[in-house]
């Protein structure tokens, strides 16, 4: 399947997502234990991407100092939950790994 | 005081603080597609079809991984899955509205317009100008969406390769997902599905993403259980 075709589909299961109980109300309810899941959607999708780029290094566990990923990420991790700000953990991140990279850690 | 604006532009007014927040992301989506290899058209086509940011960034991180198209469609749907949750919750205030415009609000239906409309509904008791309030926020959270992967597909082209900006992806995440969790079931979700997703890594078809997010939402929903089995019901919703 090509790009296109993917990003299509997507878009329309998105919209279908989002259009679902609009189109629907009156006529179902959530479950309960279904709303409840989908708070935990976001961090659960998000970490499973986030981790193997911090801990893998050529598909080896890397868990040393020498995985500047890891300590930029940690750092990034530490920034985020201090100040909540988005844009400072990026860019925080980002000179995290750039000195590192740098320095030839 | 509120009332003195036009609904519609009172929507753009309590959407401007959040599109602070927007801006850099459409920036940045638009600088890694364009480093993932998706064309300059498809990108910013991407924008205007799918319209909802991290499944956007997991788009580009997964065409760049050469992911199977079915496993993207599938992630694509996870992350999105939450949009079902805004539409349940804003879907008793659309009902009066015509087949035309419940379709362009749904359309609109982003986390950033959702946070706010949904206050202004829960305000005013969903008075008559809601829905010009809802696409107010919502067109302005578009037109930056659109603005800023514009402009970050523009910068991007003249980013240097080894300057690993590939690294600003997860970085992305982190900066998302660092500030929702709240509490113990969160965490515990979030480090459950990272720890498996490292270990099934190596499973075929990115496999291992999908197990690793189910893993950490039953972990997440589980503890939630028992978390409120000790306190007062009601408690813990958003």
């Amino acid at each position: 399947m090509n790009t296109w075709l993917v990003m299509l589909l997507g878009g329309f299961i998105t919209f279908g997502m989002r259009y679902s109980f609009v189109y629907l109300l009156g006529r179902y309810e959530i479950p309960g234990v279904i709303r409840r899941a989908l708070h935990y959607v976001p961090p659960a999708v998000l970490s499973a991407i986030v981790f193997p780029e911090l801990i893998l290094q050529d598909g080896n566990i890397d868990l040393s100092l020498g995985n500047s990923r890891l300590i930029a990420g940690l750092i990034a991790i530490a920034i985020a939950a201090w100040t909540r700000n988005s844009l400072l953990t990026i860019l925080a991140g980002m000179a995290a790994l750039i000195i590192f990279q740098l320095l030839g850690l | 005081m509120r009332t003195s604006f036009h609904p519609f532009w009172a929507g753009v007014r309590d959407e401007l603080p959040l599109l602070i927040g927007v801006f850099p992301f459409g920036l940045i989506y638009g600088t890694l597609a364009l480093g993932a290899g998706i064309p300059i058209a498809a990108a910013q086509a991407m924008s205007v079809i799918v319209f909802a940011g991290s499944s956007q960034f997991a788009f580009a991180q997964l065409v760049h991984e050469s992911t199977p198209a079915l496993v993207i469609l599938v992630t694509i749907t996870i992350i999105n899955l939450r949009h079902m949750l805004y539409s349940a919750s804003l879907a008793p205030y659309l009902q009066k509205l015509n087949l035309r415009w419940k379709i362009l609000l749904s359309y609109l239906m982003t986390d950033e317009a959702y946070a706010v409309a949904i206050l202004n509904y829960e305000r005013t008791g969903g008075d008559a100008g809601g829905h010009l309030y809802f696409l107010g926020a919502g067109l302005a959270l578009w037109t930056t969406w659109q603005g800023s992967t514009a402009l970050g597909l523009w910068v991007g082209a003249f980013v240097p390769a080894n300057l690993s900006l590939d690294f600003a992806l997860p970085l992305t995440f982190i900066a998302m997902v660092v500030p929702i969790l709240r509490n113990r079931p969160g965490v515990a979700a979030a480090l459950a599905a990272g720890i498996v997703a490292v270990f099934t890594y190596p499973l075929p078809y990115k496999l291992g993403l999908i197990l690793a997010s189910l893993v950490g939402i039953s972990v997440g929903v589980f503890l939630e259980g028992r978390v409120e089995r000790n306190t007062m019901p009601g408690e813990g919703e958003k």
